[in-house]
């Protein structure tokens, strides 16, 4: 199978050279910050947690949103989605892996990283949070795999498979909701200490995911003889339609709470996030960016005849992402941190080594995922053909 | 053999190997009791007598002798500083307190913080490795050997006890190191109400070195024995502790 991988034309070995270079820029990167230390982020004592644990949040979701094209085709035999569901599981799998590699590169002992199977504590939530996410890993491969094979093979997956996307579907929420509660369950954080956090995570990710989904797919379709369907594509944007009105509803939610009831401990957070805090504003920029993003992608989403326009999907997908990106993948660790619990109001912003360790983890992920990519699309090219 | 059977028996082996230190942690290992003369508690407190120690503005010697004790490296990034016992602004300490009507400079009297070795510590529960633990006798405590630096213990830690070596903490420690060890970079440390001294029969280093400068602002002692100086403090005044509300029953008391 992984042959298929070792033969492509230049645009795809030209892709493969630069995810390639910025893996190699990363690791260089990485090998400082492990002879040196985390003193060559922008982390603190104040803000103990930044960019790297963010986009583990991030990617979570990206992983977690597979369920979104697997819940129809397999649960109510979605047809369209029998095209799509190859790509959304091969999302799923590099997702998970920088979501480990993102956990990884922000241990500041990672030679011990042993230790959590050595002394497992299950009174943490991060116990259970590598637990689900190996474990969501392994279902996927499993899953993707034998599927694979047997559509190769022109014959129906074996019994078992079935059983196993029936797993997948509550371990996909499961893996999105332990890593709300890393957050939700802490009383030092007011900021996090909300319920709604789980279901906001869902509610991203499922807008997050299936946007990055789409982009894939048009990329498959304009790279290569597959395409992965109009109506499937079509479909996805109507589901991302659906999950980014209920996220914004959450964040809604979620700031009636805390403005309205107007407890200090709360607002703070908020207050520095959108407006600055004490003099200290470099998130707001961002944040203000993201409400814009949400909103120009709800225009496009909402209205059908707009979804509808392939380009003007592009547009939404993309603002989607973005937007989402910057609440998740930036502004909603770091807040809650600032202030710190005695009422400190430290700034982060990562270095630049800290963002090519980051960048040096998305390469590794977007190798993977290209890889897979180029598998299942010569495979189905082959078998059209 | 078939590349398949050899890659199962492969993947069987270092599972196995994998296993062994399991095996090793299971089986109970020596213990160390501390010696005859070693001081007992049932639950350590502290009484931090907070006009005494502002009777005497701009005193450091606790902080020093904590310091320099347990060899804490004197970083000079302040975003990267290591603490165990320092000075905070009243309002910043508790912020409860703090009416806008008070002038200025009592809102910024400065008030010792350290780890409050909680009843419940939210640390402890979020550890992913049991690296910090409670001990019977009430006293949160830190193994730098365990740890594996994933921070989550600052992050649950309500009153910023704790501090992280951003960088190696043995390139800027104060003079020659003691016998205490130092530590290494990527881990994390705090107070420890001195364990090591306890087990020596001693009390902490800075409620020793406030006894020996005549302010005895630091009082501590077994809050379960009725007749220790702590206790007496505990029962004679009205005293504070800081985010009572949040259930983790912090055991370091405030006389304000």
């Amino acid at each position: 199978m992984l042959e298929k991988a070792l033969t492509g034309g230049r645009r795809y070995w030209t892709l493969m050279a630069v995810l390639l270079a910025l893996l190699v820029v990363g690791l260089v990167n990485y090998l400082h910050q492990f002879s040196v230390g985390l003193g060559v982020t922008g982390l603190s004592r104040d803000v103990a947690w930044g960019l790297y644990i963010s986009q583990f949040t991030f990617m979570v979701g990206v992983a977690a949103s597979a369920v979104m094209v697997v819940l129809p085709y397999y649960v109510h035999h979605y047809k369209a989605f029998g095209r799509l569901a190859i790509l959304g599981e091969f999302l799923a799998i590099p997702a998970v892996l920088t979501c480990l590699l993102f956990v990884f590169v922000d241990m500041g002992q990672p030679r011990r990283v042993m230790n959590v199977l050595l002394y497992p504590s299950p009174r943490s939530v991060m116990f259970w949070d590598l637990i689900s996410l190996n474990g969501y890993l392994v279902l996927n491969v499993l899953i993707s795999r034998a599927t694979f094979r047997a559509e190769r093979a022109g014959r129906p997956p074996p019994g078992w498979v079935k059983a196993m996307v029936y797993l997948s579907i509550p371990w996909a929420v499961s893996i999105h909701t332990v890593t709300a509660f890393l957050y939700a369950g802490l009383s030092a954080r007011p900021f996090w200490l909300t319920a709604i956090l789980a279901p906001r995570f869902l509610a991203s990710a499922f807008a997050s995911g299936p946007s990055l989904l789409i982009l894939l797919a048009l990329v498959v379709r304009r790279v290569s003889r597959f395409d992965p369907g109009r109506e499937a594509v079509a479909k996805l944007g109507e589901i991302v339609a659906y999950a980014m009105s209920v996220n914004v509803f959450f964040v809604g939610l979620e700031l009636f709470t805390a403005l309205y009831s107007g407890i200090p401990d709360h607002v703070e957070h908020f207050t520095y996030l959108f407006v600055g805090l004490h003099g200290h504003s470099i998130l707001a920029p961002w944040m203000w960016a993201s409400l814009v993003l949400a909103a120009l992608s709800l225009v496009l989403l909402l209205v059908p005849r707009l979804r509808r326009n392939e380009t003007l999907l592009v547009v939404a997908s993309v603002s989607v992402v973005a937007s989402l990106w910057i609440d998740k993948g930036l502004g909603m660790v770091v807040t809650g941190f600032v202030p710190s619990p005695l009422g400190h109001v430290t700034e982060y912003w990562p270095t630049g080594r800290e963002t090519l360790i980051v960048l040096g983890v998305y390469a590794l992920g977007g190798l993977v995922l290209t890889v897979l990519y180029k598998i299942a699309i010569a495979t189905r090219e082959e078998l059209e053909a | 053999m078939r590349r398949r059977s050899f890659l199962k028996i492969a993947g069987l082996s270092l599972a196995g190997a994998g296993g062994l230190p399991v095996v090793k942690a299971l089986v109970p290992g020596e213990r160390t009791e501390p010696g005859p003369a070693a001081l007992r508690g049932k639950r350590w407190a502290m009484v931090v007598d907070q006009r005494k120690c502002n009777a005497k503005p701009g005193c450091q010697v606790c902080i020093e002798a904590c310091h320099r004790a347990h060899n804490v490296p004197a970083v000079k990034d302040p975003r990267h500083e290591v603490k165990w016992l320092w000075k905070e602004h009243l309002e910043n300490v508790f912020p409860e307190r703090v009416t806008p009507y008070l002038p200025a400079e009592v809102k910024a009297r400065p008030t010792m913080v350290l780890c409050n070795h909680c009843d419940d510590p939210p640390c402890v529960r979020v550890c992913p490795t049991e690296a910090t633990w409670r001990r019977p006798d009430g006293i949160v405590m830190m193994d730098e050997h365990r740890c594996i630096g994933c921070r989550y213990c600052i992050t649950g830690c309500p009153y910023g006890a704790r501090s992280f070596n951003f960088e190696d903490p043995r390139l800027s420690l104060r003079g020659d190191p003691t016998d205490y060890p130092t530590r290494t970079k990527g881990v994390v440390e705090k107070c420890t109400f001195c364990t090591e001294r306890l087990a020596e029969g001693r009390p902490p280093a800075c409620v020793e070195a406030c006894q020996a400068i005549d302010v005895g602002a630091l009082v501590f002692g077994d809050a379960a024995d009725p007749g220790s100086a702590v206790s007496a403090l505990l029962r004679g005044n009205d005293l504070a502790r800081r985010k009572p509300s949040l259930g983790t029953s912090p055991h370091v008391f405030y006389i304000l």
